[in-house]
């Protein structure tokens, strides 16, 4: 298996050891990378662009301040990777999309300008499925990114770029978006930890908008710990976001390490046997994961989640609905591609059409329709109905137990272009990992165990509103024990 | 209600929509200025540029604005939600308008006319303006023009537009309505509200039906009315339209048309049948707003006195009706007004010197003045065309009256020696007196003309002039 990903990881914690006791400059840390970075990208093509000058620029700064006894940011020195959905000032910021090639955002997103605060050096921009639609990466304008652990597969998606950073030992932290799935989904396929926080726990000011309703931004990691501890450096209010929650707590990592005795946790019934593509090797991994949090001293239980049977149904017409109105802005008017006709109308048709792939014109006439007058009751409104319907699910569920289990992903990364021809089959993907979007909750992603063909398996670990810790801690507790 | 009947049969049904841009000091979503007259593009930000990643931000300002103004037009004020308003356009960097559709701000409340009729007011939401095109070519219209030009400046700018239900019959009311909206809106100080500046836009939403008819017909949307004078004109124009199409056995095609004022007339702008389906959904970037009790309260304890309760107060105050009460509410001289006539001052005398006088305003001049000049003319102790003058002295430079009056040597005759010189007249010109009194009115300019010669123009002729019949007949 042609596999690039490194023997072993070092984590976000121990390079901001390092660097703060100054044993490792920030530089030679990033140098480091750089050299991974330059060895195995053109392989993995994980970034639409590495910022080498401006990255060296703020390693040297921080290593400045903390040779002038200067307080430094919890991951001062820490390389990341950035989803190139979040807007970089002055650094390109595509979406991967042919429609915005080349634009160059006049702000930073809240997130990014939070890790900049931090100390964290930013190594470049990482792959997605264009404007973040998609499962696998392949819809990238500017091609697709490879899964470290075996070339031939796909990453996952939407934020493939950034799982396979991690994976690959670009970085030991990467920033992605979940609208429906995409950190855990990718981070289950290229075996790495993948966050998505509550609703409004972290600022979607600076993301390109795909679904409003949906969309958080969160971290990637090789470790549960690393992951709680970025969670905690970009989540927090932000006056710039109307969404985000002004009593979010945002200490995650402090019950991390208290085991899981006594803790009920519900394994969703709906996901496991039931759903469409499962492979039997993800369902013994979660039954192994079941049987390790029970023997740790949780108390597991098989629930119903009824409402998960049409969440994939009535995620696909919110969140396209919703994309279809966020995508409008892209008119070739004042930024990004121009494709010129013979009056405004034909201008912006021939800019949406050449710019936008087909996975996003897909999305948007699927949205619009859900949309129009006629159609918004049965469609839409229904849709919404269902959420509601799903929230009172989960409101029940959590009276009785303090974390939801079930696999991230149906299967293990399947090869490029396996699933590309039929779009149905691809959104099936998400079955899992939809639920939590669509109510706000949080959820995590973490490895555990691998199919026989050594890919990795994820495991997930769905919790109430704000209860992040508890999802923490359930992680860290099954992470130790598939060490 | 009165009506306006078009060709003794048809019946004008008239209902405005109103924008009005509020004048906070910054934008309704987003902390760029809300300024006129700025140099293009200088006022925008990633937020009202609509920037990939930006996300809106509600000015609290604008909306306790649209409270006041709902309550001030009798609205309720809900529990409300904003909406996306999704078309295309360049004015519009989202490609859709932040507004509200389903769960507006303010719901069913009534605007009252000077005259008395109440027009219904179906809603009065919030929403963000539009930039500014301008497009370059010869017709300055899009079509055929070479480039367009657009201005952010006053992209994302709180609008309130207000909706007025389909019941003025008369152009009089449609350009009342508009005139008397205006007013409440500079009184609350919630908009500058000029219709030149674009700050106030009406929209006239016009059809007929045949007098007795009770369905409504179709109507037409009426743009780019950029005046009062033109309001009336187009509602004019439009229903005149509507009536020789149904007399032709046609009828009106839903559409708007704007309003062409140097040709005036409507032109046909975008039919309907076309018409934009908006695709509203809920603003997901955004919370519902939900104002609680006490700030209602709060606003209803704020609210100034409306035109409409101040017109009433003058009235009651001082026995005036007429449009002269209108006109004096209009021009802000109310106050002053009833100042005046507690003080003393003859109501009739004081709104007459404050409508014909003093349209400028009373600069220097006192109630307590205006109340004692009024006296003063009551009792005759100076002249009406006197009085004129010392107001005038007045306005300018402040004082009383009476000091006033001395300085300049105006000191009218008095009664007693005025009736004194008729009574001496009478007795000098008896036949003179004898036609008067027969009915001969042609005498009576000969004894205001002697009176008048006797005290070197300084006696009041309508004074005499009741002296005289006063002794004609004997009283």
């Amino acid at each position: 298996m042609n596999s690039v990903t490194p023997e072993q990881y070092q984590s976000a914690v121990e390079i901001a050891d390092l660097v703060a006791t100054r044993e490792i400059s920030a530089l030679e840390i990033l140098e480091r990378h750089l050299n991974k970075i330059e060895e195995h990208e053109k392989d993995v093509h994980a970034f639409n662009l590495v910022t080498i000058n401006e990255a060296r620029a703020a390693a040297k700064e921080t290593d400045k301040l903390i040779s002038e006894g200067e307080t430094v940011g919890p991951l001062a020195g820490v390389p990341v990777a950035i989803k190139d959905n979040l807007c970089t000032k002055g650094i390109p910021t595509t979406a991967s999309s042919k429609i915005l090639e080349g634009w160059n955002p006049p702000y930073d997103a809240t997130v990014v300008r939070k890790l900049k605060e931090a100390g964290a050096t930013i190594v470049g921009k990482t792959n997605l499925d264009e404007f973040a639609m998609g499962s696998s990466t392949e819809n990238s304008a500017f091609g697709p990114t490879r899964n470290p652990h075996d070339l031939t597969c796909v990453p996952g998606g939407s934020s493939g770029g950034s799982a396979a950073a991690v994976a690959a030992g670009f970085a030991p932290i990467a920033i992605g978006s979940d609208t429906g799935g995409s950190i855990r989904q990718p981070a289950a396929l290229c075996g790495v930890v993948g966050v998505k926080p509550t609703y409004g726990g972290v600022s979607r000011y600076g993301l390109l908008a795909f679904a409003s309703s949906l969309d958080q931004v969160g971290p990637f990691a090789t470790t549960v710990k690393d992951a709680a501890i970025v969670h905690e450096v970009i989540g927090g209010y932000d006056p710039l976001d109307s969404t985000s929650i002004k009593q979010a707590p945002n200490s995650f990592v402090n019950e991390i390490d208290q085991g899981v005795k006594k803790l009920k946790v519900g394994i969703i019934s709906e996901l496991m046997g039931g759903i469409d593509g499962i492979t039997q090797e993800v369902i013994d991994q979660t039954n192994i994961a079941v049987s390790t949090l029970s023997n740790a001293g949780a108390q597991v239980e098989e629930v119903s989640l009824p409402a998960a049977l049409y969440c994939l149904s009535a995620y696909y017409l919110i969140a396209p609905a919703e994309a279809s109105s966020n995508l409008s802005r892209y008119d070739g008017v004042r930024y990004g591609l121009r494709v010129d006709g013979a009056n405004l109308q034909e201008m912006n048709v021939n800019t949406r059409t050449e710019g936008f792939g087909d996975e996003v014109k897909r999305r948007i006439m699927l949205g619009t329709y859900a949309l129009s007058a006629g159609y918004y009751d049965a469609y839409y409104g229904k849709a919404l109905k269902v959420r509601r319907l799903l929230a009172e699910n989960f409101a029940e569920l959590y009276k009785d137990y303090d974390v939801l289990l079930s696999p991230t992903s149906p299967c293990t990364a399947f090869k490029l272009g396996a699933k590309v021809d039929d779009p149905m089959t691809m959104y099936v993907n998400d079955v899992c990992t939809i639920p939590s979007n669509l109510v706000g909750h949080p959820a995590i992603s973490i490895p555990f165990g691998s199919g026989k063909d050594g890919m990795p398996i994820g495991v997930q670990i769905l919790a109430p509103p704000m209860k992040e810790s508890v999802m923490y801690r359930v992680a860290h507790t099954l992470e130790k024990a598939s060490q | 209600m009165n009506q306006e009947i078009f060709k003794d049969n048809w019946e004008l049904i008239v209902g405005l929509e109103v924008h009005v841009e509020l004048a906070t000091k910054t934008k309704l979503f987003c902390g760029c200025l809300n300024q006129f007259g700025s140099e293009p593009n200088t006022n925008v930000c990633p937020v009202c540029l609509g920037l990939p990643g930006s996300l809106p931000v509600v000015n609290e300002t604008a909306v306790y604005y649209a409270m006041q103004l709902g309550r001030a037009l009798r609205c309720s004020v809900n529990r409300s939600v904003f909406a996306r308003k999704n078309y295309f356009y360049p004015d519009m960097p989202k490609d859709y308008q932040i507004s509200q559709y389903d769960m507006p701000t303010n719901l069913n409340g009534y605007l009252e006319l000077p005259t008395g009729e109440a027009i219904g007011i179906e809603r009065a939401h919030i929403e963000e303006d539009t930039g500014k095109t301008t497009h370059i070519g010869t017709s300055g219209r899009i079509s055929g023009s070479d480039y367009s030009l657009v201005d952010y400046n006053r992209a994302g700018i709180p609008l309130i537009e207000i909706v007025s239900e389909p019941e003025i019959r008369t152009i009089e009311q449609a350009k009342a309505y508009v005139s008397e909206l205006r007013y409440i809106i500079l009184a609350l100080g919630i908009s500058d509200a000029k219709m030149e500046e674009g700050s106030i836009r009406v929209d006239a939403n016009v059809s007929v039906r045949e007098n007795g008819e009770n369905n409504l017909r179709t109507r037409c949307e009426i743009k780019n009315v950029n005046s009062l004078k033109s309001l009336g004109r187009a509602i004019e124009y439009e229903a005149n339209r509507h009536i020789s199409l149904y007399e032709n056995g046609e009828s009106p095609k839903q559409e708007t048309r704007h309003w062409d004022e140097d040709a005036g007339r409507t032109r046909s702008g975008r039919s309907k049948e076309d018409a934009e389906d908006y695709r509203y959904f809920t603003e997901p970037d955004l919370v519902p707003l939900n104002p609680s009790e006490e700030i209602i309260a709060k606003i209803d304890q704020e609210l100034p006195e409306l035109p409409s309760e101040r017109r009433e107060k003058l009235v009651n105050l001082t026995g005036v009706k007429s449009s002269d009460v209108t006109l004096l509410v209009e021009r802000n001289h109310d106050a002053f007004a009833l100042d005046a006539v507690r003080r003393g001052g003859e109501p009739e005398k004081v709104v007459k010197h404050l409508v014909n006088n003093l349209s400028s305003g009373p600069g220097a001049l006192t109630p307590e003045a205006l109340a004692q000049l009024v006296q003063m003319e009551s009792k005759s102790d100076i002249t009406s065309t006197q009085a004129k003058k010392v107001l005038g002295e007045l306005v300018q430079r402040g004082g009383m009256p009476a000091n006033l009056a001395a300085d300049l040597g105006f000191e009218a005759v008095g009664i007693n020696d005025l009736e004194n010189l008729v009574d001496q007249l009478i007795d000098e010109h008896s036949d003179e007196w004898e036609r008067f009194c027969s009915g001969d009115t042609k005498v009576q300019g000969f004894f205001v003309g002697q009176v008048m010669k006797s005290t070197s123009g300084q006696a009041d002729g309508k004074t005499i002039n009741k002296i005289l019949n006063e002794r004609s007949t004997g009283k």
